[in-house]
């Protein structure tokens, strides 16, 4: 029946509104307590790596990825599966630096910002800056050592949004995550 | 952030693209929990502090309450009464948003409603029994104000408070404000 075809799809994009509205108002909520967007930023990306390290557990066992050999098998699972289990897209990667330690996802576009304006006075808020976090936090659990960061952003006024991705090092001690 | 209204088509069928992942949410609210209730930890401790975490939880529920209550379809009915307003949460705003219905809902008619899940998601991955009801509140908060927003759409204005008795049942009582 089309009916409840379009019953569950109004289900799941509803859903998927609670998530992007209920990010909206969490960062909203942030400029308010925080004086400036630095803090936001920062706090964004702490709360994201926290969320990254139990996500990692949800994406492993859903997924069924195997272990991956390089940052380049990284980078495709990064975009090919966790970001189109979790949001929906797939981003495309490139711009790999030659030493093969570096590589930029290109979401065409982002669901956190849709239906999102940046108001005048918060020029330097990443707005989606929770995912650098959760990048971050999830590859910790994996061993890796990484830095996320966007360099390009259509709340912007950029034509698309770029997150850059950077292997720092190999995490050999198996530490536990630490609660912050 | 200002939030432009746009109408989306959603493709029929298929999960359509950029649509995030039902489990985002869960991570994302369990968060903002913890984070509130570490600040509040250092510089206030005690039942003002807690006070505020729980008010801004409320407050940011109620506002995307409120968002999702101007997203619902179009072809929604006139609500003849008060309760058809709060049977609709029940089953469709509620399967929209936990993929499950309010297990039951009961009225005094006289403007309380008392709405039972007997198996809320949110507290389901704490553990099952009573040794968590204290930290349950706190995940409470924002239904609380999801429901709240939602009738003011509709609206309904009202107070919305929720309870726990035994993991991870709730009962969200909902009394209808009179102007």
């Amino acid at each position: 029946m089309s009916r409840q075809a379009s019953r569950g799809t109004e289900s799941k994009k509803m859903s998927s509104e609670l998530f992007t509205l209920t990010y909206g108002a969490l960062v909203t909520q942030l400029c308010k307590d925080y004086e400036n967007d630095e803090d936001v930023n920062k706090q964004l990306d702490k709360m994201g790596y926290n969320i990254g390290v139990r996500l990692i557990e949800d994406f492993l066992a859903r997924s069924n990825v195997g272990r991956c050999h390089d940052f380049r098998e990284t980078a495709d699972v990064i975009a090919k599966v966790a970001f189109k289990m979790y949001l929906g897209i797939t981003p495309s990667i490139t711009n790999w630096s030659p030493a093969g330690d570096e590589f930029s996802l290109i979401l065409e576009n982002n669901p956190l910002v849709d239906f999102v304006e940046l108001p005048d006075n918060h020029s330097s808020l990443i707005y989606s800056n929770l995912l650098c976090g959760v990048l971050r936090g999830a590859l910790e659990m994996v061993q890796m050592a990484v830095e996320a960061r966007f360099v390009q952003d259509t709340l912007k006024g950029d034509g698309v949004t770029e997150i850059r991705m950077r292997f720092i090092r190999r995490i050999e001690d198996n530490l536990p995550a630490g609660e912050e | 952030m200002r939030v432009r209204s746009a109408g989306r088509g959603g493709a029929p069928g298929a999960r359509g693209p950029g649509m995030a992942d039902t489990a985002l949410f869960e991570f994302l609210l369990t968060e903002m929990v913890a984070e509130l209730w570490a600040r509040d930890r250092d510089p206030d401790p005690g039942p003002r502090g807690q006070k505020t975490s729980l008010s801004a939880l409320e407050g940011m529920g109620f506002r995307v309450g409120q968002a999702l209550g101007e997203r619902l379809p179009r072809e929604l009915p006139a609500f003849r009464e008060e309760l058809d307003a709060l049977k609709f949460l029940c089953k469709d705003l509620w399967a929209a948003l936990f993929q499950k219905q309010m297990d039951s809902l009961r009225t005094n008619h006289q403007g309380t409603y008392v709405l039972q899940d007997n198996s809320f998601p949110l507290l389901v991955r704490m553990a099952s029994g009573v040794q968590y009801v204290d930290e349950a509140p706190k995940f409470l908060a924002f239904p609380c104000g999801l429901l709240r927003g939602a009738l003011s759409t509709l609206g309904i204005r009202s107070l919305v408070t929720a309870s726990v008795t035994t993991l991870p049942a709730c009962k969200f009582q909902v009394v209808i404000q009179k102007s």
